[in-house]
């Protein structure tokens, strides 16, 4: 029986400071041009916490808003306010920076993370305040240290700052001299994905409505490394963030493919499920550091602010068929193969057109697609236009080549089969996930019956292979009623022979 | 464009000589294709890469303009690329580059 989605969550931390001190757009730029106009430019543009929790696609992102209120929000979205907008939403919430801070001091094990005491003291509370955050992830957050012991730190030893409003509040330390992959800048980078992710596996358990000990495994797929030089990506992300999160009778693993991670690790979360391996399977990810910021350039150029100013997360609750929740169907999935090539219609073909046509559906036969979800608002004063609508395009066109619609029913459907994206530019993050929390619900309401998952990764980026790569798969409405009814009538047959088989046989040692 | 791929084009110059080679994109969008023919003629207009301020002059088209469609095999074109000319806005591409050549 197909495994089911129990519940999802997504969760962003607002860190415009990361932005400038650890985005590698304005890294690089530090490096390379100095004394640039952008970088004297950049910090006007940094947005207030109030106005990244009043930006409409964040309100969606963390489920105070749905894709189609969205779609009717006028384009552009970053001079809009969504009335009502506020820091909590059904999946998640928006943490200010201040007290994402301190979250991702308590999830430091190995005192890399140095706080100033005042700086602890002011806003110890507010982190405690949040409904979320346990007393026992409360109790790990440290006193705090003399600002003079961060100053030497940073100064002296290559600690990365941490930063509000400019202010020096902070520091990651190195873990270790002269590993590299310890380094002050590979611990922050970590530790900012292991805290969203602990943030996005709380949020995932309470909105699955379970207890953190149903949990049994964790998939972590995010795009980070951790480990050091003997293992430069050894692990274990997954099981770090379950120990913060308190899933206690959960182990885990990192399951890794660029953008394609999370549908790579919701596959293999509903076939360990489906296997009976693990009766409920997380998968999560945290946010990424380094593209804080990735487009900000050209957002500075146009007089936009910096709309990639939030690390962000999610969590995906797969458990055993309940008979009630949308189930992932593993007869339909969709993989781009090592032979299938990299033209976009291949890709397309491998992606959505081929499973379909296996399962003996047509791409119409799918009432949603989610591809990569990004927020238009971002990509499309960077040049790289609107994504999702180029992947709706995309199936749009391979539906027109396989004759399932003519060449005018193009312009309809990304509005009939398409959402309009919201998702942060975060790789991982806006790869076909976004949508499935909303995906669960509208399914539950009836309002869709189907949707698929489309995954899509740049492989070539880590210089192994020049591949692309890609899966997906589809969500449908629950079918365990039907299937235990099918299954009912063979079970009564099955009986039924044996009794006459024993009959037959009963007979026979009469005769003799 | 990606440094590391202004480093392997700037490489290739070096190597096989400006006039010898043809760069064929495939970008999504006219201002993407612009910028990168931008890069591989006039330099890099980011000035963040190895191509900043070096004007490699290189010849540039996108693989949906006429001049480089009629190059190929057309079983070959309708296999690799006509799904995308049906959803790209290939006028659009094609007015940003002839704009950046008309500069080189």
């Amino acid at each position: 029986m197909n495994s089911v989605i129990k519940g999802a969550s997504y969760v962003l931390a607002h860190t415009p400071q990361m932005v400038v001190y650890n985005g590698t757009t304005q890294t690089t730029e530090r490096i390379v041009n100095p004394e640039s106009e952008y970088l004297k430019e950049l910090e006007s543009h940094l947005r207030s916490y109030e106005d990244c929790v009043n930006y409409w696609p964040n309100q969606v992102y963390i489920g105070n808003a749905t894709p189609d209120e969205l779609a009717e929000v006028e384009f552009p979205y970053y001079d809009k306010v969504k009335d009502g907008a506020e820091r909590y939403g059904k999946y998640g919430e928006i943490m200010p920076e201040e007290e994402f801070i301190l979250l991702v001091q308590a999830c430091d094990q190995f005192e890399v993370v140095m706080l100033d005491k005042e700086f602890v003291s002011a806003h110890k509370d507010a982190l405690a305040a949040d409904p979320i955050i346990t007393e026992d992830i409360v109790a790990r957050v440290h006193e705090g240290v003399e600002l003079a012991n961060i100053e030497t730190a940073v100064n002296d030893e290559h600690a990365e700052g941490l930063y509000i409003a400019g202010k020096l509040v902070g520091c990651v330390k190195r873990a270790h001299d002269i590993d590299v992959n310890l380094s002050a800048h590979v611990m922050h980078e970590n530790l900012m994905s292991k805290a969203s992710s602990v943030l996005a596996l709380l949020y995932g358990v309470r909105n699955a409505g379970i207890a953190k000990d149903d949990v049994e495994y964790v998939i972590d797929c995010a795009e980070e490394a951790c480990g050091d030089m003997n293992q430069r990506g050894g692990g274990n992300f997954a099981k770090a963030a379950a120990e913060i999160a308190a899933l206690n009778h959960a182990t885990g693993s990192d399951s890794r493919g660029f953008c394609a991670g999370p549908s790579h690790a919701l596959i293999e979360a509903a076939a360990l499920v489906k296997s009976g391996a693990y009766k409920c399977v997380a998968v999560t990810a945290g946010g990424c550091t380094a593209k804080l910021g990735m487009n900000g350039k050209d957002h500075v150029k146009k007089g936009l602010p910096i709309l990639e100013d939030c690390l962000a997360g999610f969590c995906v609750i797969i458990a055993e068929n309940d008979g009630e929740n949308p189930e992932i169907n593993l007869d339909i999935l969709g993989r781009h193969t090592v032979g299938t090539g990299s033209a976009p219609q291949n890709v397309i073909g491998s992606l959505v057109a081929d499973p379909l046509e296996r399962a003996g559906m047509k791409i119409t036969d799918i009432d949603k697609f989610s591809p990569e979800m990004q927020n238009p608002d971002i990509t499309k004063p960077a040049g790289a236009g609107d994504v999702p609508l180029a992947n709706y395009k995309m199936i749009g066109a391979m539906a027109v080549k396989k004759g399932e619609i003519d060449r005018a029913g193009l312009a309809s459907f990304a509005k009939t089969y398409g959402l309009t994206g919201w998702a942060p530019t975060q790789g991982h993050i806006p790869s076909g996930v976004p949508y499935i929390g909303f995906a669960r619900e509208d399914i539950l309401a009836g309002k869709i019956k189907n949707a698929m998952i489309v995954g899509k990764g740049s492989l070539f980026l880590g210089r192994m292979t020049n591949l692309f790569d890609g899966v997906s798969f589809v969500i449908q409405a629950n079918t365990k009623a039907e299937a235990e009814a099918a299954a009912g009538v063979s079970e009564e047959e099955v009986k039924g022979l044996i009794a006459k088989a024993m009959k037959d046989f009963a007979a026979s040692l009469i005769a003799e | 464009m990606d440094l590391e791929n202004q480093k392997r084009v700037k490489e290739f110059a070096e190597e096989y000589g400006a006039e010898n080679l043809v760069v064929v994109l495939g970008a999504a969008e006219g201002e993407a294709a612009g910028l990168a023919a931008e890069t591989v003629t006039l330099g890099d207009p980011t000035f963040a890469g190895p191509l900043t301020g070096v004007q490699l002059g290189l010849a540039v088209y996108h693989v949906c303009e006429p001049e480089i469609k009629e190059e190929f095999d057309e079983a070959v074109y309708d296999e690799q690329v006509s799904m995308m000319e049906m959803v790209l806005d290939v006028d659009d591409i094609v007015s940003e580059m002839e704009a950046i050549r008309e500069q080189v």
